[in-house]
C-alpha cells in the first residue's frame, strides 16, 4: 500500500539554510546539504529546497547546494522557489533534483507547465500553489485565492480552477501551500486541502502550519492529502521524523518506518 | 573484452545522473554511455530510461542500441531496466501505443484510475512515493532485503509479464507487477537509486551478481 509521505522542506539563500515565518525575518540554520543528510538518515521521504536568494550569484550558489545534495542523500528531492524558464529547470534537474516546482511563473505564464511537462515529464514538474482564504465571489468561487511572490499579490486566480488547469497542462503533482496557516503551528488548512485533494487526481502535498503529530494526520486523513511538509517542528528538534512516523503508524496511517 | 564496471545506458545526453551518483556512493565503477560498442565491455547494464514509451524506442533505435540490447540480453549479459527501462523490456506499451524490445513476452498497462484502494478512495494516477513489494520468487536481487522495505515508485504504466516472469508485486488499487525477468536480466519498475537503503542494496547486489561474471563462470 502507498505510504503517506513526509516532507521537510528547507528554505536556502545565498546556499544557506533559513526558515521564515510568515515569509519575513528569516534567520539562518546553517548548511543545507548537511540537513539534507540528516533528514535523509532519520526517515525522511524526501526533501524539498526552496530558493530564497534573489541575486544571480545565490543562484549559482543554489545550483551548487542541488549537486552536492544529490551526492549525498538517495531518496527523492524537489528544488523551487524563482524557477521561470525551462532553462533553469533543465539546470537544476541535471544537478540531480528528482522535480522542480514552479510558481508565480507559472501563473504569469501557464504555458510554462506543458512546455516542461513536455520536455522533463509530468513526474518533474510540480505545482507550488500558494492559497489565501477569501470572501467567495463569482471570480473566486472557492473562496481561495491563488497569491504569488510569496503570498504578498492577489493572483485574481481561484485556487481550485487553477488547480485543475495546472493538471490539464501537465503537472503531476500540487504542493499546496495555505499563506493563512504558514508559519503560524496551529495545523494545516483541512478544508483547503482537502477542496484541492477531492478535486484533482495527482498527488497533494499540504503545507503550512505543521505544528504537531496531529496536524500532520489530519491533514493525510481528513485532508487527504498524500504527503505533509513542514518545517519548524523538526528544525528546532521539538519532533524527530521518526516520531512523527511512529505517531501516524500508531494511528492507523500508512507510512515507512525505517 | 568486459571488463569490471557497469554501463549506464543514456541516449538522451546526460539525464541519467541519479543512477551515476548512487553507484559513486557505492564506489562502484560506472560509466555513462549511448555507444552500442561499449556496453560490450561492461560486465552489466544498467538502463534506466527517460520519457515516454514511443520517445524512448525512437531514440533507442536511432543510437542503435535496440540491437545492441537484444544481443547482449540474449547472450547473458546482465541487464537490469528501471522504470521505464523495465517497461520496455516487455513486448508492448499502451503509452504511445508502442511496439517495445520485446526481451519478455507481456504488456505495460496503464492504471485504471477507476480502481480503489484499501480505503475505498479512488487511486490517484501517476503512481507516486514509497511501497513495499510483496516477493513472489527469490532472486539474488532480493539479497538483504526484507518484507516491508519500502522503495519509490514514480510512474502511471506498469508491467504485465508472463506469471513465469514475476519476482515481486505491489499494490496500487490492485496487486501489479513491481518486478519481473529471469536470474541476470531483472526490471524493476521502481527507482533503486531513490529508494534509499534497500534500493542501494539492490544495485550492489545487481554489481555483486555481473562482477562474478553473470553467475555462469565466464
Amino acid at each position: 500500500m502507498l505510504s503517506k509521505r513526509l516532507i521537510p522542506c528547507l528554505d536556502v539563500r545565498d546556499g544557506l539554510l533559513t526558515k521564515g515565518v510568515k515569509f519575513q525575518n528569516n534567520q539562518d540554520l546553517g548548511d543545507p546539504v548537511e540537513a539534507a543528510r540528516l533528514y535523509y538518515e532519520a526517515g525522511a521521504d524526501e526533501i524539498v529546497f526552496y530558493d530564497i536568494t534573489a541575486s544571480a550569484e545565490g543562484r549559482s550558489l543554489f545550483l551548487n547546494v542541488v549537486e552536492r545534495v544529490a551526492e549525498a542523500i538517495f531518496i527523492p528531492f524537489s528544488v523551487g522557489g524563482g524557477v521561470s524558464t525551462v532553462k533553469r529547470m533543465r539546470d537544476v534537474l541535471l544537478c540531480g533534483a528528482e522535480k522542480v516546482s514552479l510558481n508565480s511563473a507559472a501563473v504569469r505564464n501557464p504555458g510554462l507547465i506543458a512546455e516542461a511537462a513536455e520536455a522533463f515529464g509530468s513526474q518533474a514538474v510540480v505545482l507550488g500553489l500558494d492559497a489565501k482564504k477569501v470572501p467567495q465571489s463569482a471570480r473566486v468561487p472557492s473562496g481561495y485565492e491563488v497569491v504569488t511572490d510569496g503570498g504578498r499579490s492577489p493572483a485574481k486566480l481561484d485556487a481550485l480552477a487553477w488547480a485543475l488547469k495546472a493538471e490539464k497542462l501537465g503537472i503531476g503533482e500540487i504542493c499546496l501551500n495555505s499563506i493563512d496557516a504558514d508559519g503560524t503551528r496551529d495545523g494545516y488548512e483541512l478544508e483547503l486541502t482537502r477542496l484541492i485533494a477531492e478535486n484533482v487526481e495527482v498527488p497533494v502535498i499540504a503545507s503550512g502550519g505543521a505544528g504537531s503529530p496531529r496536524h500532520l494526520l489530519d491533514a493525510l486523513t481528513e485532508g487527504q492529502a498524500s504527503a505533509a511538509l513542514f518545517a519548524s517542528i523538526v528544525h528546532y528538534k521539538q519532533y524527530t521524523i521518526t516520531d512523527l512516523k511512529r505517531y501516524l503508524h500508531d494511528h492507523g496511517c500508512p507510512v515507512r518506518l525505517v | 573484452m568486459k571488463s569490471e564496471f557497469l554501463a549506464i545506458i543514456d541516449y538522451k545526453a546526460g539525464n541519467q545522473t541519479s543512477v551515476r551518483r548512487a553507484l559513486r556512493h557505492l564506489k562502484i565503477p560506472a560509466e555513462v554511455t549511448a555507444d552500442p560498442e561499449r556496453l560490450k565491455d561492461a560486465s552489466g547494464i544498467i538502463f534506466p530510461g527517460v520519457g515516454a514509451a514511443g520517445q524512448a524506442m525512437a531514440a533507442l533505435k536511432e543510437a542503435g542500441l535496440d540491437c545492441a540490447i537484444r544481443e547482449l540480453v540474449g547472450a547473458g549479459r546482465p541487464f537490469l531496466g528501471i522504470c521505464l527501462g523495465c517497461q520496455i523490456m516487455l513486448d508492448y506499451s499502451e503509452e504511445n501505443d508502442t511496439r517495445t524490445l520485446g526481451l519478455f513476452p507481456g504488456k505495460n498497462l496503464r492504471f485504471d484510475k477507476n480502481s480503489r484502494d484499501e480505503s475505498g478512495r479512488t487511486i490517484r494516477v501517476p503512481h507516486m512515493g514509497w511501497n513495499t513489494i510483496r516477493v513472489k520468487s527469490s532472486s539474488a536481487l532480493f539479497d538483504g532485503v526484507e518484507e516491508g522495505h519500502q522503495f519509490y515508485f514514480v510512474h502511471s504504466y506498469y508491467p504485465n509479464p508472463e506469471l513465469k516472469h514475476l519476482l515481486a508485486t505491489t499494490y496500487h488499487g490492485g496487486e501489479f507487477c513491481s518486478v519481473f525477468g529471469r536470474e541476470g536480466t531483472w526490471a524493476v519498475q521502481f527507482h533503486p537509486e531513490k529508494s534509499g537503503r534497500p534500493g542501494l542494496r539492490m544495485l550492489r547486489n545487481f554489481y555483486e551478481y555481473a562482477r562474478r561474471g553473470g553467475g555462469s563462470g565466464c
